[in-house]
């Protein structure tokens, strides 16, 4: 019998600090759907926010403390598409530890995609009765090709929705800009404030405007920046990670 | 002024940068719509793209065989290293013609070069006739969008500039008036000129001639009536075989406007008898740009503009808040290759969302450009402040008790400081956004508790 795979759990350090219901939202739904799951103590940040403000060069320790901590197991799951595209992409180069490297950046998936190319999962059987409105975050969108985006010319596609849409009751909604940035971008948000906020705003007015009840994605980082402008305003919309939407539903 | 600086003024008039948006966004949706008819779309973006990779590998070799056939066809060409030779060229043509007028079609390139007031200070009158760069002419600004330079501006506006500039009716925002009016005043310029400046498209390096580009016919109007034609070609313009033009022209107005083609798309080949085409083929830091492999293929550009009308920051900071000649997100990786001091904010001017790598025909990889020039403005033009937070920060992510312990002190600091500490102005966050509230305990806290054995 071949041996039941290892997934190591990823959980991005702000995760860790302020969203840890979805860290623990994303273990349990793991784990109902039948995987052996690890989370190694002693993460930290994969550097992504050093190198996307020019850092990249600063992030050898934590990266090299991330192949370290992971390199064992045979899968590694994240509930954030930023972090993954980080990790597959942006590692700089551990002379000696190439080819760990290597297989990491192969391993490592964000949770849509481990649950719809690796778990192969078809019929999730559960219900969530609202309004749903998706936020595709960028990197895991044109990064990850976690959906097609709109600019391109090939067949429709998004893994998300074809998780959701699987529950009963849910109805996915389709935003007037199906796959526009919200504006957060790391280090963007703080030096390039204005623009970020407008951005934050004028994705949140479009998911209102279709009346969501929860807006989700596969990213804190975008649900943070939203949910904080949404707080601001005191819009009554609710913010779930797609986790949590999930882990919920197939209770 | 800094690109975050700009962005603000821009946007405290929230109706018009909401206009602004709406209007690019708008060309966009053409933009889709118009490839989405296309269902061989992504296979003309690669060959493009290849092709584009073919020419910037054999540049030398494509642009001696360019000039080859173009001094066979009769055209006198020139060769210009930087800005300042390209102008001192063009003007050197004029004073030989005694020409002191002259119309001048859409040339990014010249915009570059600072032409204009180069040769206004010689005496020389310079009219643009492209009817976008005419109202910013008078308006004495510079294009906002490579490809509708007047982007920024409302029909009334446009209607009270002409009002003073063209004595239009007062109040009168029609814009076939408006159009009419600026015809005959361009009319009169046109039949005075006698040397007419161009920009170029396509350079073809089997045959030596090249393709201009434009909606409204200015080009060859100016052209055809002149006795001298100048065309101005940056040298990464070539591309190999006339043939290789249907993958390009479809592309092209496509992606900047939606419209299946340019209205004309005029191929200049050799002078008419009695009169001169003068080509000046101009570096200007192409070549630089060239020798920096991960920021060479830059060079691709085709400038039809559609990542700017699908850049999220373009459509809410507008075309001036760059300060460059080439805006929005192909310019952010072009400009810091021309001065990478004066413009080490554009690179940051970005949230890397990439759609700028998905719309553009010849596939850049514009947003991966961006963050590598990031890593290289760090090395140079790192901010103290920012640079030793950064190094704070790796420090920590290194070390798992570090981050464990700054973590848990994060968390408790946001709980315990009172909401008007918090919200400070000093909280660039906190503006315009509450903090998510901090939970009692990490993930890794209650892993441990629960799971760990």
């Amino acid at each position: 019998m071949k041996k039941e795979p290892h997934i190591g759990l990823f959980i991005p350090c702000y995760v860790d600090q302020f969203y840890p219901q979805v860290a623990i939202a994303t273990l349990e739904l793991l784990e109902k759907l039948g995987c052996k799951v690890s989370y190694p103590l002693g993460q930290t940040c994969c550097g992504q926010p050093l190198a996307n403000a020019g850092y990249e060069r600063d992030t050898e320790g934590s990266s090299l403390h991330f192949i370290q901590l992971f390199e064992e197991f045979d899968y590694i799951v994240a509930p954030s598409g930023s972090c993954v595209l980080h990790v597959k992409e942006h590692f700089p180069n551990h002379p000696g530890k190439e080819k760990s490297a290597k297989s990491i950046q192969k391993k490592i998936f964000e949770l849509t995609e481990f649950l719809t190319d690796v778990l192969k999962v078809e019929n999730l059987k559960g219900t969530f009765q609202k309004k749903v409105g998706y936020h595709s975050s960028c990197h895991g969108l044109r990064g990850l090709r976690l959906a097609s985006s709109s600019e391109l010319n090939i067949p429709h596609f998004n893994k998300a929705k074809q998780l959701l849409t699987n529950l009963d009751g849910l109805e996915w909604v389709e935003l007037s800009r199906s796959d526009e940035c919200c504006g957060f971008g790391g280090t963007f948000a703080i030096t390039e404030e204005a623009l970020s906020v407008q951005m934050g705003k004028d994705r949140l007015a479009d998911h209102l405007s279709h009346e969501v009840d929860v807006l989700t994605g596969g990213d804190l980082s975008c649900l943070m920046h939203l949910e904080g402008i949404a707080k601001r305003e005191g819009q009554k919309v609710e913010f779930m990670h797609i986790a949590e939407i999930l882990n919920q539903a197939i209770r | 002024m800094s690109h975050p600086k700009a962005a603000t003024e821009f946007l405290k008039d929230q109706a018009n940068s909401q206009w602004h948006d709406e209007t690019l966004w708008m060309i966009r949706d053409k933009r889709d719509a118009s490839s989405k008819s296309i269902p061989e779309w992504e296979e003309l973006r690669n060959l493009a793209s290849e092709i584009k990779d073919n020419v910037l590998s054999n540049l030398d070799k494509y642009l001696e065989q360019f000039e080859a056939q173009a001094l066979k066809n009769g055209i006198k060409v020139h060769w210009a290293k930087d800005a300042k030779e390209h102008n001192e060229i063009v003007l050197s043509i004029l004073q030989e013609k005694n020409c002191e007028a002259i119309v001048k079609s859409k040339s990014i390139l010249t915009e570059e070069c600072h032409l204009n007031p180069y040769l206004e200070k010689q005496g020389i009158e310079v009219v643009d006739t492209d009817l976008g760069e005419r109202i910013v002419q008078f308006l004495q600004q510079p294009p906002s969008h490579i490809v509708m330079p007047a982007i920024h501006l409302k029909k009334r506006d446009i209607s009270a500039l002409f009002h003073d500039k063209l004595q239009t009716e007062k109040g009168n925002e029609d814009p076939s008036y408006l159009t009419n009016a600026a015809r005959l005043h361009l009319r009169e310029k046109f039949l005075a000129s006698k040397v007419a400046i161009t920009g170029v498209n396509f350079g073809v390096a089997e045959t030596g001639e090249f393709v201009v580009c434009t909606n409204e016919g200015n080009a060859d109007m100016g052209v055809h009536l002149a006795d001298v034609h100048i065309a101005c070609m940056g040298i990464e313009k070539i591309i190999p075989r006339r043939k290789d033009l249907g993958v390009f022209l479809r592309l092209l107005a496509r992606s900047a406007t939606g419209q299946p083609i340019t209205n004309y798309s005029s191929h200049f080949r050799s002078p008419a008898t009695g009169k001169e085409i003068h080509l000046v083929l101009v570096d200007n830091g192409r070549t630089r740009q060239l020798a920096r492999e991960k920021f060479k293929n830059s060079l691709k550009c085709i400038r039809c503009g559609a990542c700017m009308n699908t850049c999220p920051i373009y459509r809410r900071s507008g075309g001036f808040s760059y300060g460059s000649t080439v805006p929005g997100p192909i310019g952010s990786i072009l400009s810091p290759g021309l001065d990478m001091k004066k413009y080490s904010t554009l690179p940051f001017a970005s949230t890397l969302c990439g759609s700028c790598s998905d719309v553009c025909p010849v596939k850049i990889n514009i947003h991966e450009q961006l963050y590598e020039w990031r890593q290289e403005i760090t090395k140079h033009h790192g901010t103290v402040g920012k640079g030793l937070s950064m190094k704070l920060a790796s420090g920590i992510f290194k070390s798992p008790l570090a981050y464990q312990f700054s973590g848990s002190l994060m968390r408790k600091v946001i709980k315990s400081l009172p909401e008007s500490v918090i919200y400070n102005p000093l909280n660039i966050w906190g503006k315009s956004r509450d903090l998510p509230k901090a939970p009692k305990e990490s993930f890794q806290d209650w892993y441990k508790r629960n799971r760990h054995e």
